[in-house]
């Protein structure tokens, strides 16, 4: 057992290090939203260092992303295109951007907090032997050392820090999807795509995927979603929780749970709002019979609004509520619902 | 068979206190629990011990007093608990963590034998990183598999196990050769209640030390100093005020809501 990279070949000198990265997540060679996020950003403080915004991609065809890359703001598209990429798959994935790293020395390099991006995030910095700074907030330059300083929550949100990466480069950092916005630049340029080549060959790789399943069932990304509606135990039992489910689809978004919930068997293990569950973030966190339990508010307190309804006006859950809805959420949901297919109203797409 | 977990000891997150005015943590009379994730990964691994023979070690990188998480382990099932507790890790972050828990990890495997499979938990609820068990892995140059639901067909003789993950979009099942590295979630497995010996053996068993002095560790990885990330400062989040509360009778409310929620919705025309 060894290493896989000689990191021999690594620049220690960090003044060699330039420009930002940007990791462009994709699945069959749609791009997750994150990538824009994060392109948006890095072209904002690529402003003030004065460098260029990368854009890295691997995959067996990502080529055709180049424009959506480039009108994000990119400068460069590096890619690596092979059969073998076709799905992700930690190792190769890592190998192939660590090398990329190691050869052109971005001094930046942004990750989508994903599931992929996490588990690609760590293995590259590592690999890299470099600081990385995960499920970061907030992202700036200190104006007097041009050092990143990227701001997370600790202790599921009681506590921010903002940390550096002040001797190793490039500064990683990975940001959780939604936190910032996407946005075109007005005159996109027509950047230069650069093409890496691997030289692994699936003989080489140990590890096969036999199969994948795509649902929306059992298994659910919650943080993929700007709106969630979760139920607690106090919709009383798993028929009136449909109506949590009907709401969410109304609002073209997820539905949630709290454990109670989950253990009443209301909802799966997997759409757990909590300290054991998920922590969301959405535009709009609409919570129904949950009385917010520290465990429960450390999953959804940051998301932008809170809306909640629950017949007891002291529920902890309040505290942190944009809006108090002091009500029987099985009277309530059912009205909202009709009110809302009423009126005709349908889900805003998301941009991309 | 022979299973090494990672286990960590954190602060119970939701009992941890802010105080606003310093704007630092309360952890005085905070409970320190096992990271809820492990206990599956021990699980697991105890389960795949039952079937097919063989141990379970675990093993933690921290202050003395982590001994309890593994105590609660060695209750859960686990047969052998390594503590790997020295000054010079103190301040680590996760680089030099993983750096520690592999060199802990070597020493193990020289005293216990070649290790199958290695666990962790999807992510530590005090840091949520969910980065050591990516960074142990790499340095051990073995699969990783994350966000696992579900391991079968476990084959020691072809040394190979078949593993269901998360994705950001389902699930997707692979096949990987062992050793391989796992993290773990919660819905991999339930619980079990530990029958009486297990408990009996647990609270005889002895926590074995490791140190500076019995693990070949090169200082210029370890700790505060040697970690390439600095906390520059801490701070307390803007505490969420309680908001407008609505009211009127529950059409009124409905009416309002719906309101709140327009700038979600766009007319179906
Ligand atoms: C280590 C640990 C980890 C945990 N992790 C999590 C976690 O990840 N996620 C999580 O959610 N919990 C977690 N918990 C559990 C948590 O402490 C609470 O027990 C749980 O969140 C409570 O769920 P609930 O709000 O649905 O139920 P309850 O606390 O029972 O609240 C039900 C609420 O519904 C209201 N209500 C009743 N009837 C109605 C009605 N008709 N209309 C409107 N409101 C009504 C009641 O007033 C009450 O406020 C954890 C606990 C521990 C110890
Ligand atoms: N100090 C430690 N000792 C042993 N295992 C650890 C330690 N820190 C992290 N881990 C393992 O790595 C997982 C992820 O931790 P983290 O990267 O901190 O989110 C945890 O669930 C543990 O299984």
């Amino acid at each position: 057992m060894g290493k896989t990279i000689d990191l021999t070949k690594k620049d220690h000198e960090i003044s060699h290090y330039k420009n930002i990265w940007v990791f462009v997540e994709q699945t069959d060679g749609v791009a997750h939203s994150v990538s824009f996020e994060l392109l948006s950003k890095a072209r904002e403080l690529a402003k003030q260092l004065d460098c260029q915004v990368g854009a890295v991609s691997i995959g067996r065809s990502v080529s055709h992303l180049a424009e959506e890359v480039f009108r994000f703001g990119a400068d460069k598209f590096y890619i690596v295109e092979d059969e073998i990429f076709k799905d992700y798959r930690t190792e190769p994935f890592r190998d192939a951007l660590s090398k990329l790293v190691i050869r052109y020395k971005p001094e930046i390099f942004l990750i989508g907090a994903t599931t992929q991006g996490r588990d690609l995030s760590g293995s590259v910095a590592t690999e890299l032997r470099t600081g990385l700074t995960a499920d970061t907030t907030k992202q700036e330059i200190d104006p007097e050392t041009g050092m990143l300083m990227m701001t997370r929550p600790t202790f599921g949100g009681s506590l921010m820090a903002t940390i550096v990466c002040p001797k190793d480069r490039p500064q990683m950092s990975t940001v959780r999807p939604g936190v910032f916005k996407a946005i075109p630049v007005e005159l996109p340029k027509e950047g230069e795509i650069i093409r890496g080549k691997t030289n692994l060959t699936e003989a080489l790789i140990v590890k096969k995927i036999l199969k994948k399943v795509v649902s929306s069932e059992g298994n659910i990304n919650l943080g993929f979603y700007d709106v969630i509606v979760a139920g607690g135990k106090g919709m009383g039992n798993k028929d009136n929780f449909n109506m949590i489910k009907e709401l969410a689809e109304l609002l073209g978004g997820a539905w949630a749970g709290s454990r109670k919930a989950v253990e009443l068997g209301y909802a799966p293990q997997s759409r757990q709002v909590g300290q054991t569950g998920q922590t969301v973030h959405p535009k709009l966190y609409i919570a129904c019979g949950i009385s917010g339990a520290i465990q429960h508010l450390v999953g959804m307190q940051t998301s932008d609004v809170i809306i909640s309804v629950n017949t007891d006006q002291n529920a902890p859950v309040f505290d942190v509520s944009t809006y108090c809805i002091v009500e029987d959420a099985i009277k309530f949901v059912p009205r909202l619902i009709a009110e809302l297919k009423e009126q005709k109203l349908t889900p805003v797409k998301n941009e991309q | 068979m022979h299973a090494l977990v990672f286990i960590k000891q954190v602060p119970d997150a939701s009992q941890v206190r802010v105080n606003y005015e310093t704007g630092t943590l309360i952890r005085e009379g905070v409970p320190a629990i096992l990271n809820p994730f492990e206990a599956h990964a021990v699980e697991e691994a105890v389960k795949l011990r039952e079937k097919h023979g063989g141990k379970v070690t675990v093993l933690t990188m921290g202050p003395p007093q982590a001994t309890e998480a593994l105590k609660e382990c060695l209750s859960r099932g686990a047969d052998k608990a390594y503590l790997l507790s020295d000054r010079v890790f103190a301040g680590s972050d996760t680089l030099a963590t993983s750096y520690a828990l592999f060199e802990g990890a070597k020493k193990i495997i020289e005293m216990e034998g070649e290790v199958d499979l290695f666990f962790a938990g999807k992510q530590a609820i005090d840091g949520d990183t969910a980065q050591t068990g990516p960074g142990i892995a790499t340095r051990f140059d073995i699969p990783l598999v994350t966000y696992l639901i579900k391991l079968d067909d476990v084959n020691f003789e072809k040394k190979r196990a078949v593993a269901t993950r998360l994705t950001e979009f389902g699930q997707e099942t692979l096949q990987v050769p062992l050793p391989a590295f796992f993290t773990v979630e919660e819905s991999l497995n339930e619980l079990s209640h530990s029958p009486l010996p297990w408990l009996i053996k647990a609270a005889q068993s002895k926590i074995e030390r490791l140190s500076s002095e019995n693990v070949n560790l090169d200082r210029e990885q370890c700790g505060l100093r040697h970690s390439p990330t600095k906390v520059k400062k801490a701070f307390t989040p803007e505490k969420r005020q309680r908001g407008e509360t609505l009211t009127g009778s529950v059409e009124e409310m409905v009416q309002k809501t719906s309101d709140i929620l327009i700038p979600f919705l766009k007319k179906d025309l």
